[in-house]
C-alpha cells in the first residue's frame, strides 16, 4: 500500500507559521506519512543561508521586541528550535521543494539557498501532481 | 533482539513523537523501543502513531506527566 501523504505550501516567512508548518510536517512523518514542503514567496526566504530563524512574528512583532519575548518564552517551555525541527524533518525523510519562479523574482540563485535542505526546485505542476495524491494539503 | 531506550522527559510537542519515530526507524524488526516522557499529549499520540505504523504496542504505564511506552518494531 502506498504511504499517505501531507503536502504543504509554505508561503509565509513568519516565524510562528514556520513552526506550525514544521510541527505538522514532523507529526505527519512520525505517524508514517510522506511529506513535501513547497517553499514560495516569503517562505522561500527562510531557505536562504542563515535565514531559517530570521522570520518575524505574524502578530505582535513590535520591531523585534515581541519576537524576542516569544523566543524567550519558547525557550523556557523547551520548544525545539526551527533548525532542530528542520533537521528532524530531513532525517525522517521529508522533502523540501523551492519555487523557481520566486527565486527569479527575488533574484536568488541556488547558491543563495541552503543546499543541505533543498531536495528539488519546482513549479506549480510539481505541487499539483503531489497534492492530488495527498490526504492532507495545507497552505500556510 | 535489542532494546532501545529513548529519554524524552521534559521535552514538548512534537519532540517525543518525532524521537519515537526516529528510534523505530533505526530499530530492526523484533526490537523493542522504550520511550520515557513527561509530555501529556504524547502519551496518547505515540500509541496512535504505533497504530498508524502497524507496529505492536506492548504497554503504556505511568501518569500523564511521567510515562513509559514500550513498542515492538
Amino acid at each position: 500500500m502506498e504511504a499517505q501523504r501531507t503536502t504543504i505550501v509554505v508561503a509565509s516567512g513568519d516565524m510562528d507559521k514556520l513552526y506550525s508548518t514544521l510541527i505538522i510536517a514532523n507529526g505527519s512523518l512520525a505517524m508514517g506519512m510522506e511529506v513535501s514542503l513547497y517553499f514560495t514567496f516569503w517562505g522561500l526566504l527562510r531557505l536562504k543561508k542563515g535565514g531559517l530563524e530570521k522570520g518575524p512574528l505574524s502578530k505582535m512583532h513590535l520591531l523585534g521586541l515581541g519576537k524576542l519575548m516569544m523566543t524567550l518564552r519558547m525557550k523556557k517551555a523547551r520548544v525545539a528550535t526551527l533548525e532542530k525541527l528542520m533537521q528532524d524533518f530531513k532525517e525522517l525523510g521529508g522533502k523540501v521543494i523551492a519555487c523557481e519562479m520566486t527565486m527569479e523574482i527575488m533574484g536568488l540563485t541556488k547558491e543563495d539557498l541552503r543546499q543541505d535542505l533543498v531536495d528539488e526546485y519546482g513549479a506549480v505542476g510539481t505541487y499539483i501532481q503531489d497534492a492530488r495524491k495527498s490526504n492532507i494539503t495545507l497552505f500556510i | 533482539m535489542a532494546e532501545i531506550h529513548v529519554d524524552c522527559r521534559n521535552e514538548t510537542c512534537p519532540i517525543p513523537l518525532v524521537e519515537a519515530r526516529k528510534a523505530l526507524r533505526k530499530a530492526a524488526p523484533g526490537d523493542i523501543v522504550e520511550i520515557r516522557g513527561t509530555h501529556p499529549a504524547s502519551r496518547k499520540e505515540i500509541p496512535m502513531a504505533v497504530d498508524a505504523l502497524g507496529l505492536e504496542l506492548l504497554s503504556v504505564e505511568g501518569s500523564d506527566t511521567d510515562w513509559v511506552i514500550r513498542i515492538r518494531r
